[in-house]
């Protein structure tokens, strides 16, 4: 039975332009919508499997504000049973802060008898891109940490993880309890089902505040790389824009 | 002194390690002339130290043997750390590949500092002052790095690999370094190598087609697959046709993705968010096909073709087969 305690991060759903608030130290996401990367989906969707592979339970957590929530319920919705917030404000910690809270969750649950045979975490937010709060968790628990899995097997006392290396499929076996970070690619993210949903929204949330004054960022400032001005040369329309586009490929001197 | 992780591939240093080594000379000359040593594990070349050396390293410190014959990141860090302290590093660096994240995320812990993720740019000496990357590459932090040694990693394509214009000695000293039992336990223990059809290729290749939300379905990549074929390239897609389950995730182009630098991208359908930008930015030409004509991919490419893909990219494989 391996119980699993998976992390996640709201982050803006920037697809179009980034705009920054006006003292620079965030992105203004006032006008997007929020959601979870694509690693803590598959992060979600791996612990879920793990847990019902081998009857076990999983707890979502995140470290923000009061509405994270909302991703936290997503995630009960499509199959963990417990949440826990641990309210702040996400721009004021840095990745050590991260880990150094989520492992003050894990102490005091497993102090209170349930313990988390996994940790997983998407590889990196796509919002502040950081990709070493796993490592430095799994430092502060004392546990091995394996970076990059898209799919895992629970075996007794072990799990055996597989993610893609630069020169192929790397497969790695580690013992339980491990921290696991995740990276897309290797199981397909479920949706709620409307069950799930309803369910979801009887889970009371364990909120609780941070364990200690966070060390921050470093950050200085944000900035926005200097917009190009379109420069484009539109070279036809249609199918008939063809002989154009060959004509240009032979001069980059590609295609033969 | 600047200590650079560099990964290997079977015919020597990786491209990312070598633009790393390049940024390394510009922070050593800004620095004013500070040496840069180099740390390699596991098994390399035998011209990897002289290809070091055209790239202006002093000292190739390198941990070999059993221990290190496959990948751990953990033993890499230790390897790392034990070169560090040998050559009093004040700087530890590293490629933004997964590797070069996982051993600098690895070495900042153990030492208590911070590591900064795709810097592009360095500021300021003192103090210590990188820009890097943040949400994919659509915003730039300037982070300050105070702490020593500063360990940051550099964002893939963040400059062009240059030799020095005087090479430096490219010494091998062998690391006498052993990991610990602890290290050991998170090691790979299989590895299936990858065909033809794996990321690797498209992340190198000089020539990409790519294909988004306007090949339709599963069965809309024909014209592209061709187009790709006739042009020696490989075919990346955007992460709507991935999740759509329209092709693997191999081939995906973008933040979470492939991040590809070739020499001409052609993507065909696809309307160049945030997401597949952060992927594509540093394609030398692009050629965009869409019928949006308002689409980002369209305004941002070098050149653009205004209509259908499933009509135009045809036309372009049969004007390439009519023209041979």
């Amino acid at each position: 039975m391996a119980n699993v305690l998976v992390c996640i991060k709201r982050v803006p759903d920037f697809s179009g332009e980034v705009l920054l608030t006006e003292d620079a130290q965030s992105a203004d996401a006032r006008f997007v919508g929020f959601t979870l990367s694509n690693h803590d989906s598959c992060a979600v969707e791996l612990a879920v499997q793990l847990a019902a592979a081998t009857e076990g339970a999983t707890t979502v957590l995140s470290v923000g504000d009061a509405d994270a929530v909302e991703q936290l319920r997503s995630a009960l919705g499509v199959g963990c049973t417990a949440a826990v917030l641990v309210e702040t404000e996400p721009v004021e910690l840095g990745p050590a802060d991260v880990a150094h809270e989520i492992a003050a969750v894990v102490r005091d649950h497993e102090a209170a008898g349930t313990t988390y045979d996994l940790v997983l975490l998407g590889n990196d937010a796509a919002d502040s891109g950081d990709f070493q709060v796993g490592i430095r968790l799994a430092h502060e628990l004392a546990r091995p940490v394996v970076t990059g899995v898209q799919t895992a097997t629970v075996a007794t006392g072990v799990v055996r993880l597989q993610g893609d290396g630069p020169d192929g499929r790397e497969t790695y076996e580690v013992p339980l309890p491990a921290v696991v970070t995740v990276m897309e690619g290797g199981v397909e993210p479920r949706y709620p089902t409307i069950t799930g949903r309803m369910r979801a929204k009887k889970v009371e949330v364990e909120t609780r505040p941070v364990s200690q004054a966070p060390a921050g960022s470093r950050r200085v400032r944000l900035s926005l790389p200097p917009p190009s001005p379109s420069t484009v040369e539109v070279l036809g329309e249609g199918p008939e824009a063809a002989g154009a586009v060959v004509d240009l490929l032979q001069r980059l001197g590609v295609g033969r | 002194m600047i200590l650079v992780y560099v990964e290997t591939t079977p015919d020597g240093v990786s491209e990312v390690s070598l633009e790393t080594v390049t940024f390394a000379r510009g922070l050593s000359t800004a620095g004013g002339g500070v040496p840069i040593d180099a740390v390699v594990v596991g098994p390399a070349s035998d011209g990897l130290p002289a290809e070091l050396a055209a790239y202006g390293v002093r000292t190739v410190h390198h941990a070999d043997g059993d221990d290190f014959d496959r990948f751990s990141g953990a033993a890499t860090a230790t390897a790392v750390a034990s070169a560090r302290e040998a050559a009093g590093s004040v700087v530890v660096m590293a490629g933004g590949t997964n590797r070069g994240m996982e051993v600098m995320a690895r070495v900042a812990t153990r030492l208590g500092v911070a590591m900064a993720a795709n810097v592009v740019t360095f500021g300021g000496l003192s103090p210590f002052v990188v820009t890097r990357q943040v949400v994919g590459g659509a915003a730039l932090e300037e982070m300050q790095l105070s702490q020593r040694p500063a360990v940051f990693t550099v964002a893939g394509h963040a400059v062009e690999p240059e030799p020095a214009a005087e090479p430096g000695a490219g010494t091998v000293q062998a690391l006498g370094v052993q990991p610990s039992p602890e290290d050991l336990v998170v090691r790979v223990v299989s590895m299936e190598s990858a065909g033809n059809d794996d990321s690797g290729s498209l992340k190198s290749a000089r020539i990409v087609v790519g294909a988004g939300r306007g090949a339709g379905g599963p069965d809309g990549f024909e014209g592209v697959v061709e187009l790709a074929d006739l042009l020696g390239g490989s075919l990346g897609v955007s992460r709507v046709v991935t999740s759509l389950g329209w092709r693997p995730h191999h081939e995906q182009v973008g933040q979470t993705g492939s991040r590809i630098a070739p020499e001409v991208y052609i993507p065909c359908g696809i309307s160049g968010a945030i997401q597949h930008w952060a992927g594509c930015a540093s394609s030398k030409v692009i050629i965009a096909i869409n019928t949006d004509a308002e689409a980002p991919m369209m305004t941002k490419a070098t050149y653009a073709v205004v209509g259908d893909m499933h009509e135009i990219v045809p036309a372009i494989n049969e004007e390439i087969r009519r023209r041979r």
